[in-house]
């Protein structure tokens, strides 16, 4: 996470281009643009920033917007995360609901009409870019059947369904594509434990069908499952950047957008601190989960 | 006598030649019905995008006063606001994103492979500094990368294949790698190493044709998130310039019109789905073909 916040800070300035000049260009006073600079202390060397950049972080200070009004970037970072995580919470659970049965039952039927069926509907989910879903569900469920809002967000103290119903739409467009990579990964990894021996000795022992997938082959194909979730976790992230914008969802990844369009460099560098540290964290959460379903797994 | 017939040369006619590696992949290739659907549809995307300036039937800039009208016979996909046929638009879109899905994959194999190899073959510090970049790289989902990427270096059709190729060098990077761990292992590396063949020789003779099949299905594979990834980028307005039709931009223009023209909105998705889906059709079969099972899906 430091390393990213680094990379990131000494490159945004490594690249052409005032943000200063750029805003007070319609007045045409490079004057203003000098005095702008000294507020902002952007007229120190790189080194003197980054120490001070770096302090203030260590202190939960992101700095404050430089376009616009002078936002405090933790305000609207603050503002941001729930939405990104009531937003990723919901399309994890949607894609899992799909994805679990559908590997499952894609990989005890193997080769037959329903397993090639859930491989095309997988191949066809993992080729359509979100945001078309995004659109194509907004065409359908809100432009003509009018039956959901089509954009925004509503925190969840103003009641549940409002804040569920601004979510539906872009939890199913995040969570489709997500459910075809996890539900192709569960198929394979079932049907790698469906050819191991400890199946066919339990085979052998005269299971029961049941018994022998849900005690004993299910929970060995749960490892590489989770090693997948893992990163379905960090590809869902990168859907949640994209969809926030289709629905004007003033999340993490509509911030960080925004920023990068305005020059705005310290809500750059907040957003993608923010994004970093919830990567960081789900990679260690996955890192704990093995230890529960796999014993023998023990970290030092 | 009977021993000069049991030596003389076969005809030529039986002659049981064992067919290359290449020549069996490429008849089971030829065989799976993925591979078959797949490619047809590339090529002919491939021949759309080359000829684009001859099979449009209008200029893909060109504005007209019929605005917004639906698909019909004169405007086979219909018009967008400002009276351009959507359907020669789409067709000079599909040019932007194969260049940029191929040339991308080109530029990040090229250097991805080159890092993984250094890392493996040196070992030590070179090593040591290369994996702590591509964990680093790892971490983050390729698209992410490639929207700060953006962000540093700004938009623009050179700066968004710069970013997308950066941002996937990391995959090529690990397997190549990580071939090179396996390999320089093998006997056969070991006895040309005892002929007193250069590292160079090795690497190029030995190495690099033995830990092909990963890579060509990697490659493969990036291609289609690399289009994702421009259309994406584009989408956001983090693309080429306003000026020039990708399929990303065409849909973040339809957005303001989403009430009243659904063809908008439908087409150009369905462009960048149907060039994804044979792509990635192409590189599930050729993961089969070439029993590879270790593929990152970029994202």
């Amino acid at each position: 996470m430091w390393a990213v916040a680094t990379l990131v800070f000494f490159m945004l300035r490594a690249v052409p281009g005032d943000p200063m000049l750029a805003m007070v260009f319609d007045t045409g006073d490079p004057a203003a643009a000098d005095e702008m600079r000294r507020d902002f202390g952007l007229d120190q060397p790189v080194y003197v920033q980054y120490v001070k950049y770096f302090l203030q972080v260590m202190q939960g200070n992101l700095g404050t917007s430089i376009y616009g009004s002078r936002v405090p970037v933790s305000r609207i970072v603050a503002e941001a995360f729930p939405r990104t995580m009531s937003l990723a919470v919901l399309s994890f659970l949607l894609a899992t609901l799909i994805a679990v049965p559908a590997g499952l039952i894609s990989a005890l039927k193997k080769h037959t009409p329903i397993d090639h069926g859930v491989t095309l509907v997988a191949f066809i989910g993992l080729s359509m870019p979100d945001f078309w879903l995004a659109i194509l569900l907004i065409i359908v469920f809100a432009a003509q059947l009018n039956w959901l809002p089509a954009v925004g967000y509503v925190p969840l103290a103003q009641g549940f369904w409002p804040w569920f119903s601004h979510l539906i739409l872009p939890t199913i467009a995040i969570g489709t594509p997500f459910a075809a990579i996890i539900a192709r990964m569960i198929r394979s990894s079932m049907l790698e434990v469906l050819k191991s021996d400890f199946m066919r000795v339990s085979r052998s022992k005269g299971l029961l069908e049941k018994r022998l997938l849900l005690v004993h082959a299910f929970p060995n194909a749960l490892i590489p499952v989770v090693t997948v979730m893992g990163i379905a976790l960090a590809l869902l992230m990168a859907g949640t950047v994209v969809v926030e914008n289709v629905f004007a969802i003033k999340g993490l990844g509509r911030v960080l957008i925004q920023g990068i369009l305005n020059r705005d460099y310290p809500v750059v560098q907040g957003a993608i601190l923010v994004v970093s540290a919830i990567f960081v964290f789900s990679n260690l959460l996955v890192d704990a989960l093995y230890t529960v379903i796999d014993p023998r797994i023990r970290y030092d | 006598m009977a021993e000069a017939t049991v030596n003389e040369p076969l005809n030529s006619e039986d002659t049981y030649r064992r067919p290359s590696h290449v020549q069996l992949w490429r008849r089971q290739l030829l065989r799976d019905k993925k591979a078959l659907v797949g490619s047809i549809i590339l090529t002919l995307l491939v021949l759309c995008a080359v000829f684009a300036y001859w099979i449009t039937p209008y200029d893909p800039n060109a504005m007209d006063f019929d605005m917004i009208m639906r698909p019909s016979w004169a405007h086979l996909l219909g018009t967008d606001d400002l009276g351009r046929d959507l359907l020669s638009r789409l067709i000079y879109g599909a040019r932007v994103s194969l260049f940029v899905g191929f040339s991308t994959v080109a530029i990040s194999l090229v250097a991805g492979v080159a890092l993984g190899v250094a890392a493996g073959f040196f070992g030590g510090w070179i090593d040591t500094i290369i994996m702590r970049y591509i964990d680093l790289q790892w971490a983050f989902p390729n698209f992410i990368i490639a929207v700060y990427l953006v962000a540093v270096f700004g938009t623009g059709l050179s700066n968004v294949i710069i970013a997308i190729s950066l941002a996937f060098v990391d995959d090529f990077a690990r397997i190549a790698r990580g071939m090179v761990l396996t390999i320089r292992e093998e006997q056969y590396v070991a006895a040309a190493r005892t002929l007193g063949a250069s590292n160079n020789r090795i690497m190029w003779r030995h190495i690099l044709p033995n830990s092909m099949a990963p890579l060509i299905v990697q490659a493969t594979i990036s291609v289609s998130y690399a289009i994702l990834a421009e259309a994406g980028l584009s989408f956001l307005g983090l693309g080429v310039q306003a000026s020039t039709p990708t399929w990303g931009l065409i849909l973040a223009e339809s957005r303001s019109f989403i009430s009243r023209a659904w063809w908008l909105g439908v087409f150009p998705g369905f462009s960048i789905m149907i060039t994804v889906l044979s792509i990635n059709f192409l590189g599930d079969a050729l993961r089969d073909v070439l029993d590879v099972k270790e593929v990152k899906e970029p994202g």
